[in-house]
């Protein structure tokens, strides 16, 4: 049940050796940012094996961006969970950002990085054209709802569903009706886009307006009954 | 016998898949890593994955064809893991609220989760004036066939209602 991470580069000068040098910057990012590794420098923090003053400089950086992220979503965004620190919420939106600028420093123009769901891409796919995303259907993971075309923009979906396995069944009135199982932003990069999708969705039918507040966003919600909610922009994306 | 089944499970989970193909001008590779955000620690039990019937697919038809996905998805096994019946969850807090579930296990396997209780009455509201925006449109979702290179979708559950459902299906354990 890992999180997957896809590259695809389209560039004929990708080498065996640049997809390697990304995924190990993932396996970096895992080892030094899970939650559930003894040895990772979370779980050092949390354990009190380390203190505040000798965090790395990247601890530093996510320490500074999660309070900043905090801010902008009115607390709805919080790495404190129950008093534990887990960054996990940011530090995968970031780990494509990175990843995504060590491929255009490597000369790569047409790319895509996955890391579960959230995307960041660049320039076209490899028939020329926009990259085609599909939104994921929340009550059946083998369909898709919607189609978008981005060419250098971050995409991201925040929801409760769990992998393989339906929460709500839209057909039983008796279930809770208001909550809502899926949010998708669009933003100008995958970080971006990851952390309102994520705080969009803390905030539930009152996300989608929070997307719409930001300029440079847009966003698709989906319900619990299947109705689905977007942002005035969000059509312009639509294939 | 579920530990050793939630092992093997994890050896799946931490199997690194690399595969590099070129094909004429172009590259393309996929990896499976270790999760970042792992599913549950290893003492608490797995979800067996359910996957869509035609009765429980919801409104929306059956599974259509999409481009085929390096998601990891779990071998699927029918192995009667838990006792039939509705099992109730811990309430656990999700920051912005409380989050309880109910377990419907059916045929040794789980076939509905229902949310008994989930943060809708919070103090704190987004100040947002909606009637300052009145360009939201709404629509009921339906499947989209239209090929895509990748899928955007939610692959990770919050920690809070990962808690709630791993304290339901203990109780229905076998």
């Amino acid at each position: 049940m890992g999180m997957p991470v896809a590259i695809e580069i389209v560039d004929e000068q990708a080498t065996t050796k640049i997809f390697q040098e990304v995924f190990a910057y993932f396996r970096w990012v895992d080892e030094k940012f899970s939650p559930y590794k003894n040895t990772s420098e979370v779980s050092l923090l949390n354990n009190g094996k380390i203190s505040l003053s000798e965090i790395s400089s990247e601890m530093k950086e996510i320490l500074a961006l999660a309070k900043e992220t905090k801010l902008k979503t009115k607390g709805y965004f919080d790495v404190y969970h129950k008093g534990v620190f887990d960054p996990s919420g940011i530090v995968k939106g970031w780990a494509i950002q990175n990843a995504a600028a060590l491929l255009k420093k490597k000369g790569m123009k047409h790319f895509f990085v996955d890391a579960g769901g959230d995307i960041q891409v660049s320039g076209k796919n490899r028939k020329g054209k926009s990259w085609r995303v599909g939104i994921r259907n929340p009550f059946n993971r083998f369909e898709n709802v919607k189609a978008v075309a981005i060419n250098e923009e971050g995409i991201a979906t925040s929801g409760t569903s769990v992998r393989g396995m339906h929460i709500y069944n839209p057909h039983r009135v008796d279930s809770p009706p208001k909550s809502i199982v899926s949010l998708t932003v669009i933003g100008p990069n995958a970080y971006e886009a990851d952390r309102f999708a994520t705080a969009g969705f803390a905030m539930e039918k009152e996300g989608i307006y929070f997307i719409e507040s930001l300029p440079g966003f847009e966003g698709y919600m989906i319900d619990s009954s299947g109705i689905a909610t977007y942002t005035s922009g969000f059509e312009n994306y639509l294939i | 016998m579920i530990k050793k089944f939630f092992l093997s499970f994890l050896v799946i989970a931490s199997f690194v898949f690399y595969a590099v193909h070129e094909r004429g001008e172009q590259s393309e590779a996929k990896v499976l890593l270790p999760p970042m955000q792992p599913t549950m620690p290893p003492e608490e039990p797995t979800v067996t994955p359910v996957p869509p019937t035609p009765e429980t697919a919801g409104p929306f038809g059956p599974p259509s064809q999409t481009t085929p996905q390096p998601t990891a998805i779990p071998p699927t096994k029918q192995v009667r893991r838990y006792k039939d019946g509705a099992y109730i969850g811990n309430v656990t807090d999700a920051i912005y609220g409380n989050i309880q579930v109910k377990a419907i296990i059916q045929d040794g396997a789980l076939v509905d989760v229902q949310f008994l209780q989930y943060p809708n009455d919070r103090r704190t509201s987004v100040e947002i004036n909606q009637q300052a925006m009145p360009y939201l449109k709404t629509e009921a979702i339906q499947s989209q066939n239209s090929q895509v290179d990748i899928v955007s979708g939610a692959t990770d559950s919050s920690l809070a209602f990962r808690d709630s459902l791993a304290s339901a299906l203990a109780q229905a354990k076998n």
